[in-house]
């Protein structure tokens, strides 16, 4: 058996007395797309930042290609994160920085390439993308929402990473502008053939990136399976979310 | 409440807030001596933090010295001409320079380190650098830290300048003082001892104003009520703590036995 790209066991964390993560168990084998679904709060963002590194879970283990990355130096911890690539929901592009220099960041800073090659890369880069070469010298701040995610997916796969992350790659664009970043996600993930997770409430979204799915609810797996099977998970919480109902076992906590 | 229980949660939240800081700085210091150096983003940050400040810390300067001059010469009847220059020198560059360019640069650059870095970390992309294999504290704190430790001397030393200026143009403009005199007296009480120690200030005050930006910015929480509240807490410690640097700094240069 061949080992894990990433697996998580046990994976508990929690903030002052409130317990988001609770045993995380998750294994993404490698060439996988994962999905995570589940509701707003369920610690779906926590698993990818203990994941990234940028939160320390409290107990369990994380592995990536078998190697525990828990409780790693800082200099040991760049270099797992050179495997990886991570687009945030807000995009989080850099907007002290033109379009292609935070396209060649990880290629400028990490890598140390000069930046008239960099620049060349990150041209590249930002076609695959479908954006032109008059986009790359603009300032982040001057492009729309689904133009500013198609830099941060460009800026994610631009140090050709294995693991790429995607954090609610469509929340928050028109619908059109969703189906789009979901087909360069597929056609990206299917050219470089890498191992991506993402998260997401959007279950369009899932349905089109997935070969496997797992929900997040309080803070514990409660199932994970391929995407042909979501419909027939026979699991109640899971048919309550990905039809979208306010009632079912899923209580949302407002006060009335 | 019970006022024991509020003078305890005082004390657990003051004394986290300095186990959290020095553990900032621990993580902050060592960043600035380890390679990779950002060259580049130093030389921005001095541009940004020195040079910008070269108008507010100029005015300051001049308009203190000018205070100080018409001050001291107001009642004095007999040998204004010697003890205005004397005491203007010797205010400024051992006192008023370093103290008045580091609280005006608190206000400018540590609001504007904490508002940049606060909403960074508000908007992702502080998180994104780590994603990256970027080091925040060498990308973002350490140059700020080495441009603020490196301008503010010449930042104080324009001040000195132009603080003594201030008092020579009052005193010879509005008390009607001899500009040979004004300027032999200033030169004769002008001690370098005063103007070093005046310096050694100003990059202490240089590291006070860029490490209470960067933190308070670091840590900001919250969206844009917590990067205003960051900007406002980094200015006001800063300040705090440029004061109680220069008692100390003050003691130590010149305290008992001098």
């Amino acid at each position: 058996m061949t080992t894990p790209k990433i697996q998580l066991k046990g994976v508990t964390k929690r903030f002052g007395s409130k317990v988001v993560l609770d045993g995380v168990d998750l294994t993404v084998e490698a060439g996988e797309s994962l999905v995570i679904i589940g509701g707003s709060g369920t610690g779906k963002s926590v698993t990818l930042k203990c994941i990234l590194g940028l939160l320390t879970p409290d107990k369990g283990s994380i592995k990536v290609d078998g190697q525990e990355v828990t409780r790693l130096s800082s200099s040991a911890r760049e270099q797992v994160n050179r495997k990886f690539g991570m687009l945030f929901q807000g995009a989080a592009l850099f907007d002290s920085l033109p379009v292609w220099e935070n396209v060649a960041f990880a290629l400028i800073q990490g890598r140390g390439l000069g930046r008239s090659e960099a620049k060349k890369i990150a041209l590249e880069k930002l076609a695959k993308v479908g954006l032109t070469k008059d986009v790359a010298e603009l300032s982040p701040a001057e492009l729309s929402g689904g133009m500013q995610k198609r830099v941060g997916l460009a800026r994610a796969i631009a140090a050709d990473p294995e693991i790429i992350f995607f954090d609610e790659p469509t929340t928050g664009l028109d619908p059109i502008m969703a189906d789009v970043i979901n087909d360069l996600i597929v056609k990206t993930v299917k050219d470089m053939g890498v191992t991506t997770l993402s998260i997401t409430h959007d279950m369009v979204s899932a349905r089109k990136i997935a070969d496997k799915i797992a929900m997040l609810y309080k803070g514990k797996i409660i199932w994970c399976g391929p995407k042909s099977e979501i419909d027939r998970s026979g699991n109640e919480f899971v048919d309550q979310f990905i039809h979208g109902r306010a009632d079912g076992p899923i209580k949302m906590e407002i006060v009335r | 409440m019970n006022p024991f229980a509020l003078v305890g949660r005082f004390t657990i939240v003051f004394l986290s807030e300095i186990g959290r800081l020095a553990e900032f700085a621990a993580a902050a210091v060592p960043s600035i001596f380890v390679p990779p150096i950002y060259l580049r983003l130093t030389g921005q940050q001095m541009m940004r933090i020195g040079y910008y400040s070269l108008p507010v810390v100029g005015l300051t300067a001049f308009f203190t010295g000018g205070a100080l001059a018409l001050q001291i010469a107001v009642g004095t009847t007999f040998g204004a001409e010697t003890l205005v220059p004397n005491v203007v020198v010797l205010g400024i560059t051992r006192e008023l320079g370093p103290v008045m360019a580091g609280l005006m640069v608190a206000g400018r650059v540590s609001a504007a380190i904490a508002a940049e870095l606060g909403t960074m970390r508000v908007t992702e992309q502080i998180d994104a650098l780590v994603t990256l294999s970027t080091n925040p504290f060498k990308y973002l704190v350490a140059p700020r830290i080495i441009a603020a430790v490196l301008t503010m001397p010449l930042l104080v030393a324009v001040a000195d300048v132009i603080g003594v200026m201030g008092g020579w143009v009052v005193g010879t403009q509005s008390l009607g003082f001899n500009s040979a005199v004004y300027i032999h007296n200033t030169l004769d009480y002008m001690k370098d001892s005063d103007v070093i120690s005046g310096l050694w200030k100003a990059a202490a005050f240089g590291f006070i104003i860029a490490l209470m930006g960067c933190y308070h910015g670091y840590y900001s929480r919250g969206g844009a009520q917590g990067v205003g509240s960051a900007t406002t807490n980094a200015v006001v410690s800063a300040a705090i703590l440029i004061l109680a640097t220069n008692y100390a700094m003050t003691s130590f240069f010149f305290g008992a036995g001098r």
